[in-house]
């Protein structure tokens, strides 16, 4: 430190207006000053500056593999008007502070899921940049004894107005820390002097990823630290009745075992099941101690459920009215009076999330503090989850973030969280949780089966004049406090999802299924089955009527427009749009070109969280009915893609999850369990299956980012299989699509 | 005692020998690179090079190693050069989550040393390892990237 530096309390940015208590919160936090101390060479909490004039910028949120971890620093450099060369990127653990009522945010809002963690700091992380930057500058100005307006920032640097005046952050960290914030918003950008935003970089710390140096959660090592696995019950919601650990206790390595509690039947979720956990010097001693216990199962109240009694109960209750959760015009006299009418029914499974790096959790309970390292998307959750277990007060939870290794949804539950609290706790440990693959598979959040009954009819000009979307479903909104079952179709049905809002006849029903499968988010949640289900009946209405599907469906999305959209993505909806990207995608694949039989081109569009993204697919299927994908198109247009490079990435990989779903991916139950347990029957995609070409078009619209990680997934299923039918005539209703095709081709042989 | 090598560096390890590789790497040795993915040989995670070549070392007991020499992705980058699949990895950004990319890049680099100019049917046979993020795209372009770079450092 030099001998000129002055030790002061620092400012800080802080955020204020969001309680961390309520769920997930998506909010846009506000901005606020907030006076505290903190370390040397910082400016606030996000900002530090090396002797070397290098910035480190601290990333609040959870890196999944989405790349906010180098969108967010982005911002902050583009607003401080940094070379992003000099650029390093820290991530920041979970920060709260107490408020009167509850908790607060310290750097913001800290979560990612709903596609919202890019838009949702979209002003926020460059008003902490462009604040941070006019310090540097009225610090500067303090220092040379000059007008502020006078001098401008160049690449980590303030110029002064006489010649040779230029000093390096570096050089002012310290006067800039004393410097007050404004008290108004700093001014931001104007979008076309943009040098960092918009424009295409490699993930941060890709070489650490390339070499073995990234740490996950699965990487934590701390001195003294234990390895702690459970068996859990294979019956859903059965519990343990009595257990034996003799043999498990006689491995090398095995410490000592304790009975976990489970859920609470029928109530929220702390964790998912009932078991024994095993203590042990390593890991392997932990896997080899889970197989030597012997458990005596209580089977709970489903061990009869099955994948056939569960769509037996989905078909039954279709055969009924059910709950009319939007209800336009006179769909029932409308559809009546149609000159054609159609009625499909689509089924959808239960789906694991299987993230690649399996559940894990460090917790050390000691005393009345307590430190958690999690890979997790939801830090808050953790600090819940770890409050509730314990009874220690939040603030002396320490919740740090490591590197996640897939998230998809399934790392906005914290069980695993409690899980490893409930260990520590009870034997005073160190420990490190983890989970196998069979414990990943076979204890999920899965997503939720259903089967889905679509009625339209078309008038004489084969224009849609009505339209019904029927949905039984075991719902994700269930065992949640202060929820009654009529709201469960909250989370299965969209209801401004298109074509909502264009049919003047239109009515959505609902209709809640039992089951004992945990049930939660993955990825674009419910648009997955929406998204095929509406792009799958608007392929077969246009084929009914003798229309091309693309005619078909520009008809009606229509000219660019905003109308209401009040779900999540709202508050307006553009059809026009996804008409630009349908037909972006169906020019660049020649839909309209005849292909020999056996081979055939699908499309499909979907809007999802305020983003817009289409697909065309080509297939070939074998006369044994073996499937080719050829090429595959997407489009996606986020608003304005701040990481254009990163869009693709998502765009990409979002649609290679969406075929491998597609194709091979179903969870079922046999006898209240789980059938899966790990990638030889639950296999996902490898390179063998990913299509032989794919090219990517990512558009710009206006200067707000939208999400990016999940929009790209819902059209592709439907465009996949609206090709499939193309190709051969066979209509794919049923998902995952695995051996339809070579049972259909067979029959069609026969007959 | 099992006494095997591993980048090039000694190490005993007087465990159960039934141990996998993997554990005695992670847990022993405390090399993170190499992931746990299954535990059954389906995901290459855990991919790692014996004797230079590649194998899944979540099913192979370490007593199987004894007096042979490993490699993991750590020991990769002689003298702290990265190799061209390595970099190839960076120039097209390949990893999101980038947990399977030690496994991947160690099957890439194993199927290089065969094979110094696959085909995509070549990369397609060889590379068997799961992405959960869908980077196959990339994964293949980077392949074909690093063997054009191989072809050129051996021509000069």
């Amino acid at each position: 430190m030099n001998s000129n530096e002055v030790k002061v309390n620092r400012r800080k940015f802080l955020i204020t207006g969001m309680t961390v208590s309520g769920g997930l919160v998506f909010g846009l936090p506000t901005w606020a000053n907030y006076q505290s101390d903190t370390a040397e060479n910082k400016l606030g909490f996000f900002i530090e500056v090396k002797p070397d004039n290098t910035v480190v910028i601290g990333s609040n949120q959870p890196e999944i593999g989405q790349g906010i971890r180098t969108v967010l620093p982005m911002m902050v450099a583009e607003e401080l008007d940094l070379n992003w060369s000099q650029v390093e990127v820290v991530q920041m653990p979970l920060g709260i502070v107490k408020t009167a009522d509850g908790f607060t945010w310290k750097y913001g809002g800290q979560g990612v899921g709903g596609s919202t963690g890019t838009s949702g700091n979209w002003n926020f992380m460059r008003e902490v940049g462009a604040s941070a930057r006019q310090q540097f500058i009225s610090a500067a100005a303090k220092v040379w004894k000059v007008d502020p307006a006078s001098c401008h920032s160049n690449e980590g640097h303030v110029i002064g107005p006489q010649k040779n005046q230029k000093a390096s952050y570096a050089s002012l960290i310290t006067v800039a820390s004393q410097i007050p914030l404004a008290t108004t918003k700093p001014k931001l950008k104007d979008p076309a002097n943009f040098k960092i935003l918009g424009k295409p970089h490699n993930a941060v710390a890709v070489e650490d990823l390339v070499t073995g140096k990234a740490k996950y959660g699965i990487d934590t090592y701390v001195d003294g630290m234990k390895i702690a696995m459970i068996k859990r019950s294979p019956y859903l919601d059965g519990t343990v009745r009595s257990y034996d650990d003799s043999e498990a206790l006689k491995i090398l390595g095995v410490v000592k075992t304790t009975a976990i509690k489970g859920p609470q039947l029928g109530k929220p979720y702390n964790i998912l099941a009932s078991g024994v956990a095993v203590i042990a010097d390593n890991t392997w001693a932990a896997m080899q101690g889970v197989a030597a216990l012997k458990i005596d199962w209580d089977k709970g109240p489903h061990h009869k459920e099955s994948t056939a009694s569960f769509k037996a109960q989905l078909n039954e209750l279709l055969q009924s009215k059910g709950q009319v959760v939007r209800d336009d015009g006179d769909f029932k006299a409308k559809f009546a009076a149609a000159d054609k009418q159609l009625t499909r029914r689509y089924d959808i499974p239960f789906v694991s999330h299987a993230p690649l790096e399996p559940q894990n959790c460090f917790a050390h309970v000691q005393g009345d503090k307590v430190r958690i390292i999690v890979p997790t998307q939801m830090p808050s959750g953790a600090s819940r989850a770890a409050a509730a277990e314990t009874d220690i007060d939040r603030l002396d939870i320490s919740i740090e973030m490591t590197r996640v290794g897939g998230g998809f949804g399934r790392r906005l539950s914290n069980d695993y969280v409690s899980e490893a609290c409930i260990i520590s706790k009870a034997t005073g440990l160190p420990i490190k949780l983890m989970w196998s693959r069979e414990d990943d598979i076979k204890h999920d959040f899965y997503r939720p089966a259903g089967i889905h009954e679509m009625n339209a009819g078309l008038n004489k000009q084969g224009e849609l004049i009505a339209w019904q979307h029927r949905l039984a479903s075991a719902s994700k909104y269930y065992r949640r406090p202060n929820l009654s079952e009529t709201e469960y179709w909250k989370a299965e049905l969209y209801t401004d999802d298109y074509p909502a809002n264009l049919i003047a006849d239109y009515q959505v029903e609902y209709h809640s299924a039992q089951s004992g499968m945990p049930r939660g988010s993955w990825r674009a949640p419910a648009h997955t089955a929406n998204g095929f289900v509406i792009q799958s009946f608007i392929d077969e209405l246009a084929h009914e009527s003798q229309q091309s599907p693309l005619d078909f469906q520009l008809k009606l999305l229509g000219d660019s427009r905003e109308i209401p959209y009040e779900n999540h993505g709202g508050p307006t909806f553009n059809p026009g749009r996804l008409a630009a990207l349908l037909q972006w995608v169906a020019t660049k694949i020649a839909f309209k070109q005849p292909r020999p039989k056996g081979r055939g081109v699908g499309i499909a569009t979907h809007f999802t969280f305020g983003g817009y993204a289409a697909h065309a697919i080509e297939v070939s299927v074998s006369p044994e009915g073996d499937l080719t994908i050829h090429r595959v198109i997407g489009a996606i247009d986020c608003g304005f893609a701040v990481n254009p490079r990163g869009v693709e990435a998502q765009m990409q990989g979002g649609t290679i999850d969406a075929l491998s779903t597609a194709l091979n991916l179903e969870i079922t139950v046999k006898d209240g369990q789980v059938v899966q347990s790990n990638f030889h029957d639950y296999p996902l995609m490898k390179q063998n299956q990913a299509p032989e070409m794919m090219e990517v078009h990512v558009v710009n619209h206006g200067n707000e980012p939208a999400g990016v990680g999940e929009i790209p997934l819902p059209p592709v299923a439907p465009a996949l299989t609206n090709a499939i039918y193309a190709a051969t005539g066979i209509r794919i209703r049923r998902l995952p699509i695995k051996d339809q095709l070579q049972v259909a081709m067979k029959s069609q042989t026969k007959a | 005692m099992i006494t095997f090598k591993i980048n090039a560096q000694e190490v005993n390890f007087d465990g159960d020998p039934q141990t996998p590789a993997l554990w005695v790497i992670r847990d022993e040795l405390k090399l993170t690179g190499t992931k746990f993915g299954c535990g059954i040989g389906q995901c290459g995670a855990c991919s790692i090079h014996l004797n230079g070549q590649v194998i899944r070392s979540c099913v192979t007991p370490i007593e199987s190693v004894a007096g042979q020499s490993i490699t993991t992705i750590e020991g990769l980058a002689e003298d702290k050069q990265l190799t061209p699949v390595q970099q190839a990895w960076i120039k097209h950004d390949v990893p999101q989550c980038g947990y399977c990319q030690s496994g991947q890049i160690m099957a890439a680099t194993d199927l290089l040393h065969k094979n110094p100019n696959p085909s995509d049917a070549d990369i397609i046979q060889a590379m068997s390892n799961i992405c959960r993020c869908g980077t196959y795209v990339r994964i293949k372009k980077a392949i074909h990237d690093a063997a054009e770079m191989m072809s050129k450092g051996a021509q000069s």
